[in-house]
């Protein structure tokens, strides 16, 4: 009996002794369970994650939401692309958001999210993010988590090297990937150089509503902008951009624009930029943009045609731009937490640079000059070079900080993520990702105060990684832990569209200003109707305004009368649900739109033109409640000649 | 004064509470509703313990053929006049200062304690009982009868998927402890005529 209980009592411990020999040793050897790795992205169902992370969706034209450690996907916000599931771009209120001075565009390409900050620090107040082909920016709501508006860049092409924040959020910078001929005009290609140029806006950000003011635009020579980072600390005020085809090409720009052995690092003080806008030395170009903004009370979106620009000539104004020569190419522009040092990626070089604020400042009191750029003083590598990380990598692209004095850039050809130490610019370790990574994002990794615990690595390529779905394969995001000496691999996800870039905040910062629903009494839409006494059909010569409300689970009215061929139904929905997470939907058979996705206490309308007669059935779409399937009612449709009467009731009333 | 009279006076004026404290709680918890929702009952009115609370039970409750809670009961109105009325007569009492007459008081409120709760249960009954014929989902019980869905008068009880949550809330249990503070006083008074 003894021995029996003895061999039980070994059975029993085993597994403890497992459990607790496999705690903490990372390495990645033994797979995930093995290492531990599991436990360490696992969110136990019901459990928070302990960050967001806001993946933009590149060729998407979306922002997706993500909690990590998990690599739980939770929502994909709408920006720059039509979604026929949230009627982002097909109802009545959200179509003036993709307005643009070419009119209606129905997609973008969206490229680089960045969180508004205070004190250089994350707030979770805004999510800025750009469109890359038609240029704009747009600013999301971290409470709602809505697209709230949308302004379009003039004179600018490729908008890439956006949407990066100041310090206290004091303006968007924006800067044109492609230079162009400002204002266009039709001239021959070839001429490029010397007559294109490069605008860089700075949108001015209002701190109560968040909205955006065009403010100026500084007039750059006619090379690339590729990405950006803001001052912090003592280089608060500056803003640094990256260039490349500082040769000017136009044709053949893989070889052509990558001649140079040096392109720059621009420096551009805002501050001084504001001064002179603020003494009237600018100059005011006419030009075209939308400016598109959703109004949380009308729950309506505008667009606005503004018609002219403040511009700086940066060739005009001493002391608005110093160029910064960086090796080949340079893609990331990263500036640590502490302002200091601003690092380029030579993108076709193996090593990275890392310029030293307090050097290029003693360098322009001194003038220290190696020659100029149509007038822009170009600073000397020597007089400004802080130090070099060497043979780090092949094809540097982007950095981001951990706060406790180390950086990580990613390699997009040798497809790793490499750890280096500001100061002494001596590589400490390196990852593998799978495969060729862009950029990387820690939560705070390019603020005051990174929140140094997980790294995510955006990768475009994944080949073998996952499950294979025909030719087009998912492109994915790979979560290491790098609160330790060494970067551990912890899980790697699929993610929507390309995830080109991302920024991070703790949950904490977020979760508390949710908007749980619009609160009815709030609601100022037009068309909004708040009890079901108040629902009623108008008609306005061939122009049908329904004004409808669902609560669970029904339409009032269901029944509506009198709509004849070639009418234009508009369908005012006010959903009257005042519960959290009570959404309702309505479809329309045949109505050549999406469907609405209405959340408690908003209004939204689509248009639906009959072009048969009959008896035509509509429903919810959002599975709201045990009746769900019964939500649903008739629209009568009659010749254009009929006399039926415009009639409409819900159970006979 | 005597600190009888003042223990007294004190427990009468407590009753004034129930003017601005509610009464009475009805809670429902579900699993999907992880923040509870439920009403707080006052002398005068029915209110939301979190906005909108009421009418998302109204939603809840038609389903099986339940009739809105209503907004204005008859007992609205004659409520506080008893309890205005109750507080006056517990100060006057004080005043006058005969012991007797505490009891008086005591014994008058747990009488029309007792209506009232009974009241309260009538209600309730109506309120679990009374359905719509043309309710969409009906339930019957083991017994083969139409379920009911009256809440407990007092205590907790399962209705379907909810926990029915019915207890006393601040603004009664100071009531309590007036009533408490009577009975308190005739005995005060009690030993302070034997010293």
């Amino acid at each position: 009996m003894n021995t029996y209980k003895k061999i039980l009592g070994y059975a029993l411990t085993l597994p403890l002794l497992f459990v607790v020999g496999s705690c903490g040793q990372g390495g990645g050897n033994g797979g995930a369970l093995g290492s531990g790795n599991a436990e360490r992205v696992y969110v136990a169902p019901g459990e928070h994650d302990e960050f967001y992370g806001f993946i933009s969706g590149g060729f998407s034209g979306q922002l997706a939401v993500y909690g990590l450690p998990s690599g739980r996907l939770f929502k994909v916000i709408p920006v720059f692309s039509v979604d026929a599931e949230k009627a982002y771009g097909f109802s009545e209120e959200t179509k003036p958001m993709l307005e643009t001075s070419f009119g209606t565009i129905p997609w973008d390409d969206s490229h680089h999210p960045d969180l508004s900050q205070t004190n250089g620090e994350i707030d979770g107040r805004w999510c800025f993010i750009n469109a890359n082909n038609t240029p704009r920016i747009a600013r999301i709501s971290l409470s709602t988590f809505e697209t709230e508006e949308i302004i379009e860049l003039p004179n600018s092409a490729g908008n890439h090297s956006s949407s990066f924040v100041t310090e206290n959020t004091e303006y968007i910078v924006a800067g044109t990937r492609f230079s162009v001929p400002i204002p266009q005009r039709d001239m021959p290609i070839d001429e490029y150089k010397g007559n294109f140029k490069g605008a860089i806006s700075f949108i001015e950000v209002d701190q109560e509503t968040g909205r955006f003011d065009l403010s100026f635009q500084v007039i750059m020579p006619g090379f690339d902008y590729d990405l950006a980072h803001p001052g912090r600390g003592a280089s608060h005020g500056w803003m640094f951009f990256t260039t490349y085809n500082t040769e000017e090409a136009n044709t053949l720009m893989e070889v052509n624009a990558s001649q140079n052995d040096k392109d720059f690092i621009a420096a551009i003080n805002w501050k001084k930029a504001e001064e002179l806008i603020a003494n009237g030395d600018f100059e005011t170009m006419a030009t075209e943009y939308a400016h598109n903004v959703y109004d949380e009370s009308t729950q309506m979106a505008t667009s606005t045609i503004k018609k002219e620009v403040r511009t700086l000539d940066a060739s005009k104004y001493p002391g608005l731009v110093y160029l910064l020569p960086t090796p080949k190419s340079p893609h990331g522009c990263d500036v640590d937490p502490s302002g200091e040092y601003i690092i380029g990626s030579g993108k076709l070089s193996a090593s990275l640079t890392a310029h030293s604020f307090t050097k290029m400042i003693d360098a322009i009191e001194n003038e220290k000059f190696d020659g100029d750029a149509y007038g822009i003083p170009i600073l000397n590598y020597d007089d400004i070079v802080a130090g070099v990380v060497q043979q780090a990598g092949l094809g540097p692209l982007h950095t981001e900080f951990d706060g406790r004095g180390n950086a990580y850039t990613t390699f997009f050809i040798s497809s790793e993520v490499v750890k280096w130490k500001l100061e002494t610019w001596e590589v400490l370790d390196r990852a593998p990702t799978y495969y060729s990574v862009g950029h990387l994002m820690i939560p705070g990794g390019n603020s005051r105060k990174p929140w140094g615990k997980y790294l995510v690595a955006l990768n475009k390529i994944t080949k073998d990684r996952y499950l294979p779905t025909g030719p087009e394969l998912a492109q994915s995001a790979q979560l290491y832990d790098i609160s330790g000496d060494k970067m551990q691999l912890l899980s790697d996800f699929p993610t929507v569209g390309e995830p080109h870039y991302a920024a991070g905040a703790p949950a904490d910062l977020i979760k508390p200003n949710q908007v749980k629903l619009y609160k009815l009494e709030e609601n100022n839409h037009p068309h909004a109707v708040k009890n079901e006494k108040d629902t009623r059909v108008e008609r306005n010569g061939r122009e049908v305004h329904i004004y409808m409300t669902t609560i669970r689970s029904h339409f009032a009215p269901d029944n509506i009368e009198g709509i004849k061929v070639g009418d234009k139904v508009y369908f005012h929905v006010t959903n009257l649900e005042q519960d959290y997470d009570v959404p309702h939907g309505i479809s329309m058979i045949g109505a050549n739109t999406s469907e609405l996705l209405i959340m408690p206490g908003q209004t939204e309308t689509f248009v639906w033109e009959p072009k048969k007669e009959g008896v035509w059935p509509f429903y919810c779409t959002d599975f709201c409640s045990a009746l769900h399937q019964e939500m649903q009612g008739y629209v009568r449709v009659s010749a254009r000649n009929s006399n039926v009467p415009l009639k409409w009731s819900l159970d006979g009333e | 004064m005597k600190k009888s009279k003042i223990i007294m006076i004190v427990g009468a004026i407590l009753l004034t509470s129930l003017f601005f404290l509610p009464m009475w709680n009805i809670t429902l918890e579900a699993p999907q509703y992880p923040e509870p929702i439920g009403m707080n009952i006052y002398i005068n009115k029915f209110q939301d313990a979190n906005p909108n609370d009421i009418k998302n039970i109204n939603i809840m409750n038609h389903y099986v053929g339940m009739k809105d809670i209503p907004e204005v009961i008859p007992e609205f109105t004659v409520f506080p006049y008893f309890v205005i009325g109750m507080a006056i007569l517990g100060v006057l009492f004080g005043l006058i200062g005969n012991r007797k007459l505490y009891l008086v008081w005591f014994a008058l409120m747990i009488a029309f304690g007792s209506v009232a709760m009974y009241d309260f249960y009538l209600w309730e009954y109506e309120y679990g009982h009374d359905l719509k014929d043309t309710a969409a989902i009906k339930f019957t019980d083991e017994k083969g009868e139409p379920m009911a869905y009256q809440p407990p008068l007092i205590g907790n009880k399962m209705i379907l998927n909810f926990k029915a949550k019915s207890w006393p809330r601040l603004g009664a249990y100071l009531m309590f402890l007036g009533m408490g503070l009577s009975v308190f006083a005739f005995y005060k008074d009690k030993k302070e005529k034997n010293e």
